[in-house]
C-alpha cells in the first residue's frame, strides 16, 4: 500500500505526515503523533473513548481513515487547556468528581465540548444524550452530566 | 478529612497526561504480542506447526505450551489453568500461541500462518449439562442453622421456586494489557493491569522458570477492573512476560475489546432453587436454597465467589431455619471470575425474589414483608453461619428512605396510573443491602505500607492497594496528610509495586481502604514517633527548663509543635531537613491485618466479616407491555458509609455501582451458541448502561450520624455493595409485569429482565389470565 501525505491541523499546530491511508485517525493520533489522551476503548465506534472534535463535530476517530482528515482540523483531549489554564469543562469535571478510573474522560470532555459549543446551557436530557455515545463504567454518570451542566461559561468566575 | 477533595490524578485525566498501559512507550525495540486462541470448545490439539508463522515478515518469535521455560500452569487456587493449551483445548478463546512482531498487522498475518488442527470433542455449556453429566468441580458444600426440613413441614405456607441469573461482562473501559521490559540476568518488570500484583508476579516467575526476586510487577492504575482483573489479568501479564524473555525485547499485549470479551471469564451464571416457608404475616421460619453456579472451565476463584453467596443468601433477612447448599458446575467456557459482589449479588437475587413472592402470596406491600422480616437490633440479629449483625443500619435506613422517597404515596400513584393504563405499566419497589466485608480467606485480611517523607518535607506513599478508579489513592493521600498534619499536595501516592511492598492481598472484596489505610496509618506512626523524639530534643535543646516530651509533640496545618507551649514550633519541612541532618530514618514500613475475625470452613460457623455494610434503594420503572422496553422512572438510593472519608467520592461509586447492577439486571445479556462461541461479543451486541438508560430522576444520600467503629477513621467501605441496590429495579420491573395480572398471579422471571424476558412474562400471565377466566366460565 502506497503512502499518502496528509496535511493536516491537530490542537492548533500545522502537520504534514506520510502515512498508510488504511491507518485510523485513533492510531494516527497515538501511535505517530504521541497523543495518547485519546484513548482505544473498543475500536468499532460503540464506546467513545476515542471521541475527538473534527471540524468542530464530535466523531469516534476509530472510525475515521487518515485521508478524511486531510486538509481539516482536529482537536484532541490534549489541545482542551490553555497552556497551565485548565477548559472550564476540565475544572468542572474536577469540581465535580467526575473523574473515576478516567478512561472515558477523554471522550467525555470532547462529547461534551462539542454540546457546549452549539448548545451553552444544555438541559439534563440533552446532556444525557450527548454523552449517550460515550460509555463510562465506573461513575453511573451523574456526576459527569452534573459537570458539563454547570460548566462555567467561559469568562465566568 | 472528610471532605471532598479531587480524584488524586484528576487533573492527569482531563489534559489526557494520565498514562494507561497502552500509553507507556518504551524502546525502539518495543515488540506487539498476540494470543492466537482455540476457536473451540473442547477439542484435542492433534498437531500444528508454527514454521510458516515463524518465517514471516516482522516475526521474532511464535510459542506454544512447550516453549514455556518453567511451569506450565496458573490458577490462583488450584493450579488447573494452563498458561497456553497443550494436549487439549477446554474453551473458546483459550490461548494456544503466542506471536511477537514488530505490529500488530504482522502478528495477524502470522497467525493466519499457523497450522494447526483439532478433534473437537462433546463440550458441556450449560449448568444443566454440567448437572446431567455430573461434572462437579469440587465437593457441594452445606452451611445451616436449624432444621429446615421439619419446620417447612409445620409451616402455614410454603413456595417453591427456581431462579436463573444471567453471566456478565465486566467491561472495564481499558481493556487488559501489560507490557514486560527485560532487565539484566533473570530481571523482568512487567508493567499490567493487575488487581492483585503480588499474584501476578508469582505467577510469571513460574512460568518463566524464575524466582519472585527477580520479578517486578507495577501497576500505577487501572482503567475500571470490577473484579474482572483480580485473577485475569495475570495471564495477560504471564503472555507478555513469555514473549519478552522469549525476545529479549520489551513485548506489550493488549487484547483488543472483542477478544477480550471471547477470552477471559464473566460473572457466574447461577441456577437457583428455594423453598420457604412463612406464617400469615409473612414471616420467614424456613428456607431452603439450592445453589449452582457455572465456574466454566478453570476453578479460579469459584468457590470462594460460591461462598460469598452462601453468606449472602439470606441479605438482610433473619430465617430461623435455613439449609443452604451449593454445587459448582465444570463447564467449556472461559473460567468465570470475580466480578462486583463476588457471589454476593446472586445470592441475594434468591432471596429476593423469596420475599417478593411471599408479599405477592399474601397480598401486601413487598415492602413490608421485606420491613417484617430484617434482622432485629437487639434480637433476631444472628446470622444463619453464626455472625451477630452489629451495628444494624437497617431499620434507620428504612424509615429514611421510605419517607424521602415518599414510598406509600408513590405507590397510591402507581396503583392509579396502572388501573387507568392498559398498555404501560409502573412498578415501584425497594430493596436493602447488607454485605459482609473482609476477604473470607482470612489470612488474605493483611496490607502493607511504605512511607517516606523527603527532606523537602513531601511524602512518598506506597501501598499494596491498586488504584482502578475507585478513588483509593486519593483517599490514601488524605488518610496519610491528616496523619502528618500537612497539606495534601505535599503528599503523592506511587504506583503500586512488588518491590516496594511485597506479599500484598488483592485489592478486592472491598477492602482496600480499610486495610491499605490502616497500613499507612501504622507506617506514619512509627514515623511520627521518631520525629517527635528527635523534635522535642531539640525544642529542649534551646531552652531545657521547659522539658518537651515526645508526647508533648503534635503534627498539625503544616507545622510541628509542643502541644503545652505553642511557641515551641518548627515548620515541617524544616523539621524533616533537620531530621536528616540528625540521622533520623524518615522510611517506614507499615503492617495491618484485620483484627477480631475468623471462622470455622467446615462447619460453615463463625465471624468471617469485619462489619457489615448497609444500603437501601427505591426504584420506578414503566415497563412497555407491547414492547417489553423498560423505563426507570426515579431511583432513591440511602447509603451507609459511615463517616465517608471523601463523600464525592463514595456518591460517584454509589452511582456507579447501582448503574452496573441496573446493567446486569435489565440488558447485559450474555449467550453463548450451541458450539460455545461467545454471541454477545462487542459492545455492539452486549449493552451496558449508558447515559441514557440511568433512572431521570437520580437521588443518591449517604446516611448521616453513622460512624463505623471498625474501620479507618469510622468510614465504611462502598466498593462492591450498590451494585446490589441494582436489584431494586429488577423488582420494580417485576411489579410492572405483576401489574398485568393486577398481581394476582406470580410473574415469571429471571435475571436480567431483557425485553425478551418481560414480553413472556406478560404472554405467560396473559395466557394464564384466559385460562382462569375460561374456567370461571365454564364452572
Ligand atoms: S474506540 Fe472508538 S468508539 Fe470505542
Ligand atoms: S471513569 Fe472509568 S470508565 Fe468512566
Amino acid at each position: 500500500m502506497k503512502n499518502v501525505l496528509i496535511k493536516t491541523t491537530i490542537n492548533g499546530k500545522q502537520v504534514e505526515l506520510d502515512v498508510r491511508p488504511n491507518m485510523t485517525l485513533l492510531d494516527f493520533l497515538r501511535d505517530e503523533m504521541g497523543l495518547t489522551g485519546t484513548k482505544r476503548g473498543c475500536e468499532v465506534g460503540e464506546c467513545g473513548a476515542c471521541t475527538v472534535l473534527l471540524n468542530g463535530q464530535a466523531v469516534n476517530s476509530c472510525l475515521i481513515l487518515v485521508p478524511q482528515i486531510d486538509g481539516q482540523e482536529i482537536l484532541t483531549v490534549e489541545g482542551l487547556a490553555q497552556g497551565e489554564k485548565l477548559h472550564p469543562l476540565q475544572e468542572s469535571f474536577l469540581d465535580h468528581d467526575a473523574v473515576h478510573c478516567g478512561f472515558c474522560t477523554p471522550g467525555m470532555l470532547i462529547s461534551a465540548k462539542a454540546l457546549l459549543d452549539h448548545t451553552p446551557d444544555p438541559s439534563e436530557e440533552e446532556t444525557r444524550v450527548a454523552i449517550s455515545g460515550n460509555l463510562c463504567r465506573c461513575s453511573g454518570y451523574q456526576q459527569i452530566v452534573d459537570a458539563i451542566r454547570e460548566t462555567k461559561h467561559v469568562g465566568e468566575s | 478529612m472528610h471532605q471532598q477533595i479531587p480524584h488524586e490524578s484528576a487533573a492527569l485525566h482531563v489534559t489526557g497526561e494520565a498514562l494507561y498501559i497502552d500509553d507507556l512507550s518504551s524502546s525502539p525495540s518495543l515488540l506487539v504480542g498476540r494470543v492466537v486462541s482455540s476457536p473451540h470448545a473442547h477439542a484435542r490439539i492433534a498437531s500444528y506447526d508454527l514454521t510458516k508463522a515463524m518465517k514471516a515478515p516482522g516475526v521474532v518469535a511464535v510459542l506454544c505450551a512447550k516453549d514455556i521455560p518453567g511451569h506450565n500452569q496458573m490458577g490462583p487456587v488450584v493450579k488447573d489453568e494452563p498458561c497456553l493449551a497443550s494436549g487439549e483445548v477446554s474453551f473458546v478463546g483459550q490461548a494456544v500461541f503466542l506471536i511477537a512482531a514488530k505490529t500488530d498487522a504482522q502478528c495477524r498475518a502470522a497467525e493466519k500462518l499457523i497450522d494447526v488442527s483439532y478433534e473437537p470433542l462433546h463440550p458441556i455449556l450449560t449448568i444443566d449439562e454440567a448437572v446431567a453429566s455430573n461434572n462437579l468441580l469440587g465437593p457441594a458444600r452445606t452451611m445451616q442453622r436449624g432444621d429446615a426440613d421439619t419446620a417447612l413441614r409445620s409451616v402455614a405456607h410454603v413456595i417453591k421456586g427456581e431462579l436463573r441469573t444471567g453471566a456478565a461482562e465486566h467491561w472495564y473501559l481499558e481493556s487488559q494489557a501489560s507490557l514486560s521490559v527485560p532487565g539484566e540476568g533473570d530481571e523482568m518488570a512487567v508493567y499490567c493491569g493487575s488487581q492483585h500484583p503480588s499474584e501476578t508476579q508469582t505467577l510469571v516467575a513460574e512460568v518463566l522458570g524464575v524466582r519472585k526476586k527477580d520479578v517486578v510487577v507495577e501497576v500505577r492504575r487501572i482503567g475500571g477492573a470490577f473484579g474482572g482483573k483480580e485473577t485475569q489479568g495475570n495471564h495477560v501479564a504471564c503472555w507478555s512476560a513469555l514473549l519478552a524473555h522469549a525476545t529479549g525485547c520489551p513485548v506489550k499485549v493488549r487484547l483488543f475489546r472483542d477478544d477480550d470479551m471471547i477470552m477471559t471469564g464473566k460473572r457466574h451464571r447461577f441456577l437457583t432453587r428455594y423453598e420457604a416457608g412463612f406464617d400469615n404475616e409473612g414471616i420467614l421460619q424456613a428456607v431452603k436454597i439450592e445453589l449452582n453456579s457455572d465456574a466454566g472451565a478453570a476453578t479460579d476463584l469459584s468457590f470462594a465467589i460460591m461462598e460469598r453467596a452462601m453468606f449472602h443468601c439470606d441479605n438482610a433477612y433473619f430465617v430461623p431455619h435455613m439449609h443452604v447448599v451449593a454445587r459448582v458446575w465444570k463447564t467449556n467456557l472461559p473460567s468465570n471470575t470475580a466480578f462486583r459482589g463476588f457471589g454476593g449479588p446472586q445470592g441475594m437475587a434468591a432471596m429476593e425474589s423469596i420475599i417478593d413472592r411471599v408479599a405477592r402470596f399474601l397480598h401486601k406491600d413487598t415492602s413490608e414483608i421485606r420491613h417484617k422480616n430484617f434482622y432485629g437490633l437487639n434480637s433476631n440479629n444472628t446470622t444463619h453461619y453464626g455472625q451477630t449483625v452489629e451495628e444494624n443500619r437497617l431499620p434507620r435506613l428504612f424509615d429514611e428512605l421510605m419517607e424521602s422517597s415518599e414510598y406509600y404515596s408513590r405507590r397510591v400513584t402507581v396503583q392509579a396510573y396502572n388501573a387507568a393504563n392498559e398498555f404501560t405499566k409502573k412498578g415501584l419497589a425497594l430493596t436493602p443491602v447488607k454485605f459482609g466485608i473482609s476477604f473470607t480467606t482470612t489470612f488474605l485480611n493483611q496490607a502493607g505500607a511504605l512511607v517516606s517523607i523527603y527532606n523537602d518535607g513531601t511524602v512518598l506513599v506506597n501501598h499494596g492497594g491498586i488504584e482502578m478508579g475507585q478513588g483509593l489513592h486519593t483517599k490514601m493521600q488524605q488518610i496519610a496528610a491528616a496523619e502528618l498534619g500537612i497539606s495534601i499536595d505535599r503528599v503523592r501516592v506511587n504506583a503500586t509495586n512488588t518491590s516496594k511492598v511485597p506479599n500484598t492481598s488483592a485489592t478486592a472484596a472491598s477492602s482496600g481502604t480499610d486495610m491499605n489505610g490502616a497500613a499507612v496509618k501504622n507506617a506514619i506512626e512509627t514515623l511520627k514517633l521518631r520525629i517527635a523524639e528527635c523534635v522535642a530534643g531539640m525544642f529542649n535543646e534551646k531552652n531545657p527548663s521547659l522539658k518537651t516530651s515526645k508526647d508533648d509533640i503534635r503534627f498539625e496545618s503544616d507545622v510541628i509543635f509542643d502541644s503545652k507551649h505553642s511557641e515551641r514550633k518548627i515548620d515541617f519541612a524544616e523539621a524533616m531537613a533537620q531530621m536528616v541532618l540528625r540521622q533520623v530514618s524518615l522510611s517506614s514500613t507499615g503492617y495491618f491485618r484485620t483484627p477480631g475475625i475468623g471462622w470455622d470452613r467446615e462447619k460453615g460457623v463463625g465471624t468471617p466479616f469485619r462489619y457489615f455494610a448497609f444500603g437501601m434503594a427505591v426504584s420506578e420503572v414503566l415497563v412497555d407491555t407491547l414492547t417489553g422496553a423498560t423505563t426507570l422512572l426515579r431511583t432513591d438510593i440511602l447509603h451507609d458509609a459511615g463517616d465517608s472519608i471523601n463523600p464525592a467520592i463514595d456518591i460517584g461509586q454509589i452511582e456507579g455501582g447501582y448503574v452496573q447492577g441496573v446493567g446486569w439486571c435489565t440488558t447485559e445479556e450474555i449467550k453463548w451458541d450451541d458450539a460455545g462461541n461467545l454471541m454477545t461479543h462487542s459492545p455492539d451486541t452486549y449493552k451496558i448502561p449508558t447515559a441514557r438508560d440511568i433512572p431521570a430522576d437520580f437521588r443518591v444520600k449517604l446516611l448521616e450520624n453513622a460512624t463505623n467503629p471498625n474501620a479507618i477513621h469510622g468510614s465504611k467501605t462502598v466498593a462492591e455493595p450498590p451494585l446490589m441496590l441494582g436489584l431494586s429495579t429488577w423488582l420494580a420491573i417485576k411489579d410492572a409485569v405483576s401489574a398485568v395480572a393486577n398481581h394476582q398471579i406470580e410473574p415469571e422471571f429471571s435475571l436480567p429482565a431483557t425485553n425478551e424476558v418481560i414480553l413472556l412474562s406478560i404472554d405467560n400471565l396473559r395466557g394464564q389470565m384466559k385460562a382462569r377466566a375460561s374456567k370461571q366460565v365454564s364452572a
